[in-house]
């Protein structure tokens, strides 16, 4: 019995050694990899962002007509949704209990990503090409 | 020995598992405010992506679309979430390299954790500050 008290977990959630999220490292790694990868990412949005104030959108077209600003763009834009989904799943899986309720929160969650990276990627593409 | 329960069906709260003090009991040190600014700034910037997503459709759409976007950007509202997004972004990437720091062992002792927190909160606000400093004046000067 004093083994189940030191350890504060219930003897099939210490065989599983899975918690709320009910899976494993994955989540954590690609939250991590993610965030590093967006450090430079979101300074040169910031930066590429201040070249773009007061713009016209004939310059914003031209900005974005260069590859690189549009490669770059589309790899902030992904990274950093991707990076939110998993920040924001994190959240749910923290806050909402209930069952039924955090499958429905985790699927907006994912929806919310794919909306709006599928719009602002296909507008992003179409000023692009 | 115990009078502890011992199993699931005595007790909802099985093996004597305590309770965890909860927020209201807390006072508030600043790595627990950077904490939660943390989760607050990532679920502003989930709402930001919508204004960055509503740009480049409005960009892609053509001049009247860009130009009811510019016309909001340019509002006191649409400068309020502009501010609130750059100030979210800089805090949220200097506490995120925080953590990152945390993730590989270092500045864990309490004094430490204090200081970089507090660095974040005011390097967040000149770094929101300088980039709204410099595209005020900048682009007035510039143009």
């Amino acid at each position: 019995m004093s083994k189940h008290v030191a350890s504060f977990r219930t003897p099939r959630g210490q065989v599983e050694g899975l918690g709320a999220a009910h899976s494993g490292t994955h989540h954590f790694l690609q939250q991590r990899i993610s965030a590093v990868a967006l450090v430079p990412l979101a300074i040169w949005f910031v930066i590429a962002a201040l070249g773009l104030v007061g713009a016209n959108l004939a310059e914003v077209l031209v900005f974005f007509a260069e590859p690189v600003n549009a490669i770059l763009m589309f790899a902030f834009l992904f990274t950093a949704l991707y990076h939110m989904s998993l920040g924001l799943q994190t959240i749910i899986e923290d806050y909402v209990h209930h069952d039924g309720a955090k499958l429905g929160c985790l699927i907006l969650n994912r929806a919310f990503m794919w909306i709006v990276g599928g719009s602002a990627g296909f507008a992003l593409l179409r000023i692009a090409l | 020995m115990s009078e502890r329960p011992t199993s699931p069906g005595q007790n909802p709260r099985p093996y004597g598992m305590p309770l965890s003090p909860h927020i209201s009991i807390y006072g508030w040190p600043i790595t627990m405010a950077a904490s939660i600014t943390h989760r607050a700034t990532g679920i502003a910037l989930a709402g930001g992506t919508l204004f960055l997503a509503w740009w480049l459709i409005a960009a892609a759409s053509g001049p009247e679309a860009y130009d009811i976007f510019a016309a909001f950007a340019a509002h006191p509202v649409g400068l309020f979430i502009m501010f609130g997004f750059v100030w979210s972004l800089a805090f949220h990437l200097l506490n995120g390299v925080r953590h990152l720091a945390w993730d590989v062992g270092y500045g864990f002792k309490v004094p430490t954790a204090r200081l970089t927190a507090a660095l974040c909160y005011g390097l967040s606000l000149l770094i929101a500050i300088a980039v709204f400093a410099y595209a005020w004046f900048g682009h007035g000067a510039g143009q």
